[in-house]
């Protein structure tokens, strides 16, 4: 079987955010790129599974040349090949994005498909559905156990709902699904996996190519930041004397009470 | 018209869906709602003191559960037939698992978990926020069907009438589901659901066992609220998962968010700097968390913890 990874290169958690003069995008001239903390996830659920029951695990990404260091990692790791889609000649949102990516596992075959269930940098949370729908595969967003059935054709997964409920659901494949943090423990690549990665093929593909004529659904008409926390007030004093302080700030500001 | 996704549990609405309501009306077209499963028309017939017209009940005995294909297939199905201008859902596990396939089938784009949603040269504008609330951006939806996922709890509401919205129950076809449910199980009862909690109670590192977690479960249950945690309360067992609150872990914006015994590291903040209020106890008077807090406490949790706690039921039970 065919195993796919979607994997985003991202900002690293740390990183300030700061916006460009014009306040038309984001300001990524000083950013440290990492791999998406969820698509570490996905990249452990594909290579896991390779590991099991054979097959071959492809890892794809969108985006400009930088990414090859996002996949890098994931070859290292233990995938086998990867797919970049380059992003320079199309203009991309949540939809565009979906398409290409879609359209490039469809030209592999693949079957099965681990993403992560956020990008920590656009927050959308709309990349798994979105893929699915285009291949024609079921989908869920975020799953925290994995199992493929003996004859491959179906996965039995558990899907978090509403405080702490959980399903278990029978998928029938193709499928893709969106990785959460608990799903599993992300390996850390060995030197050997390391240098064999180098070596390891990664194909480039033109992003507009894959669109087909689809164009962008939803324009960005500008950032802002949010207004900064400004520290509040700070009480010392018994144990009494502070919770008699909470009370007070529950009935009196915030009026829950 | 502007179409709703409301939600309920057993036979309540949803609190959000009442938020998504108030905030359609005050985009200025007429609004209704759509609801899945006929044990829903009783709760979403009160829609219409936020100003819903009419509610489109979809009917099939399969619709009682979620399932995403189904209620992709009849939504689109009930979007061909009703012809909305803008469909809006929550960014709820279900608005989420379903929009952006609706979306995709109509060929159009979905505003991702936004704060505000407002018109603009009569086209929807949605404030969505990125880098775990670290930027904001205003995105708008270009063609005929616009749509938007409203992140729970962002949103007031406000009643504008107190008469019922008129129910029309509509036979659906939900088609094949690829995604079957084999079995539910069921959260500790009561156990309030993070995302959408009022009030949220955390706990980090600093409870030091599973046990002592339990100040922090009683007092998040005297106020009626969730549990949360810090990665490093995670990380060492002391709770699962679920809880965790932050850039890894969940996103929460309630009323009020109590931190204690939580540094207040970048991550942690990201899952929570959305809150309205936020209450920090901590015994290290230079911990971060403080410079986040609207209010801080400094001294112990564990002799803090259960003292609020015992307020705060004191307070409940003579209410
Ligand atoms: C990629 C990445 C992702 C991450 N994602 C997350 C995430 O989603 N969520 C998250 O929370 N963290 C996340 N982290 C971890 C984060 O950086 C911190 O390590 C973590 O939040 C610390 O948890 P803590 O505040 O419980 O522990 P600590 O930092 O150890 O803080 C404990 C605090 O408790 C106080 N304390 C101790 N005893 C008492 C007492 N008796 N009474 C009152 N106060 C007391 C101390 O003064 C201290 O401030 C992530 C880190 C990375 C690198
Ligand atoms: N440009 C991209 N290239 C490859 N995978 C992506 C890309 N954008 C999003 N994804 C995948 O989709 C998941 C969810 O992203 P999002 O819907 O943008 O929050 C991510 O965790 C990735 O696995």
């Amino acid at each position: 079987m065919k195993i796919g990874i979607l994997l985003k290169q991202v900002p690293d958690t740390e990183t300030k955010i700061q916006l460009t003069a014009d306040k038309t995008s984001v300001d990524t001239s000083a950013v440290k790129w990492i791999v998406n903390p969820y698509d570490e996830n996905a990249i452990e659920a594909a290579i896991q599974l390779k590991e099991k029951k054979g097959g071959e695990v492809i890892v794809f990404s969108m985006g400009p040349a930088r990414c090859v260091d996002a996949m890098r990692t994931a070859l290292a790791m233990g995938a086998d090949r990867a797919v970049r889609v380059d992003t320079a000649d199309g203009e991309w949102d949540s939809y565009t994005t979906a398409v290409a990516l879609a359209e490039a596992l469809k030209a592999e075959g693949v079957e099965l498909v681990f993403a992560g269930k956020q990008a920590i940098d656009d927050d959308a949370s709309q990349m798994v559905q979105l893929v699915a729908e285009r291949m024609g595969a079921a989908s869920l967003g975020i799953i925290e156990t994995f199992e493929l059935s003996e004859d491959g054709k179906s996965a039995t997964v558990t899907r978090p709902v509403s405080g702490g409920t959980k399903e278990i659901i029978q998928v029938t494949l193709p499928a893709v699904f969106g990785c959460d943090k608990g799903l599993n423990t992300p390996r850390y690549a060995s030197l050997p996996g390391i240098m064999k990665a180098k070596a390891k093929p990664v194909v480039e593909k033109k992003g507009a190519e894959l669109l087909g004529g689809e164009t962008i659904k939803i324009k960005k008409m500008g950032y802002s930041l949010p207004p900064e926390r400004q520290p509040g007030r700070k009480l010392t004093g018994s144990p009494q004397e502070l919770v008699d302080g909470l009370v007070k700030f529950l009935k009196e500001d915030v009026k829950i009470i | 018209m502007i179409l709703i996704v409301a939600e309920y549990q057993a036979t309540t609405l949803k609190s959000y869906s009442a938020e998504l309501a108030t905030v359609a009306k005050k985009l200025g077209d007429s609004v209704e709602a759509v609801v899945f499963g006929a044990k829903g028309a009783d709760a979403a017939k009160k829609l219409g003191n936020y100003g819903v017209s009419k509610v489109h009940v979809l009917d099939n005995a399969a619709l009682e559960k979620f399932e995403a294909d189904g209620y992709t297939k009849v939504l689109c199905d009930l979007i061909t037939s009703a012809k909305p201008a803008m469909v809006l859902a929550t960014a709820s596990p279900l608005g989420k698992e379903i929009m952006p396939r609706v979306a995709m089938r109509n060929k159009t784009g979905l505003i991702a978990d936004s704060v505000a949603l407002d018109m603009k040269d009569g086209k929807l504008v949605g404030r969505h926020p990125i880098y775990a609330g670290k930027a904001l951006v205003d995105e708008v939806v270009e063609g005929p069907l616009a749509m938007a996922l409203a992140r729970p709890n962002a949103f007031s509401t406000e009643k504008v009438g107190d008469s019922d919205a008129e129910i029309m129950v509509v036979a659906a076809d939900p088609g094949t589901e690829r995604c079957v449910v084999k079995e539910v199980k069921q959260a500790e009862q009561g156990d309030v659901e993070l995302t959408e909690a009022n009030v949220v109670v955390s706990g980090g590192r600093s409870l030091a066992s599973a046990d002592n977690f339990k100040i922090i479960r009683d007092c998040a249950k005297a106020f009626g609220g969730a549990v949360g945690a810090s990665r490093a309360a995670v990380d060492a067992g002391y709770i699962s998962h679920d809880h965790q609150v932050g850039q890894t872990g969940k996103t929460v914006n309630p009323t009020l968010y109590i931190a204690c015994g939580i540094s207040g590291a970048i991550q942690h903040i990201a899952g929570m700097r959305t809150s309205k209020y936020i209450v920090a106890i901590n015994k290290d008077p230079e911990a971060p968390i403080f410079s986040k807090a609207d209010l801080g406490l400094v001294g112990d949790l564990f002799e803090i913890v259960p003292l609020l706690t015992k307020k705060i039921q004191e307070i409940k039970k003579s209410e």
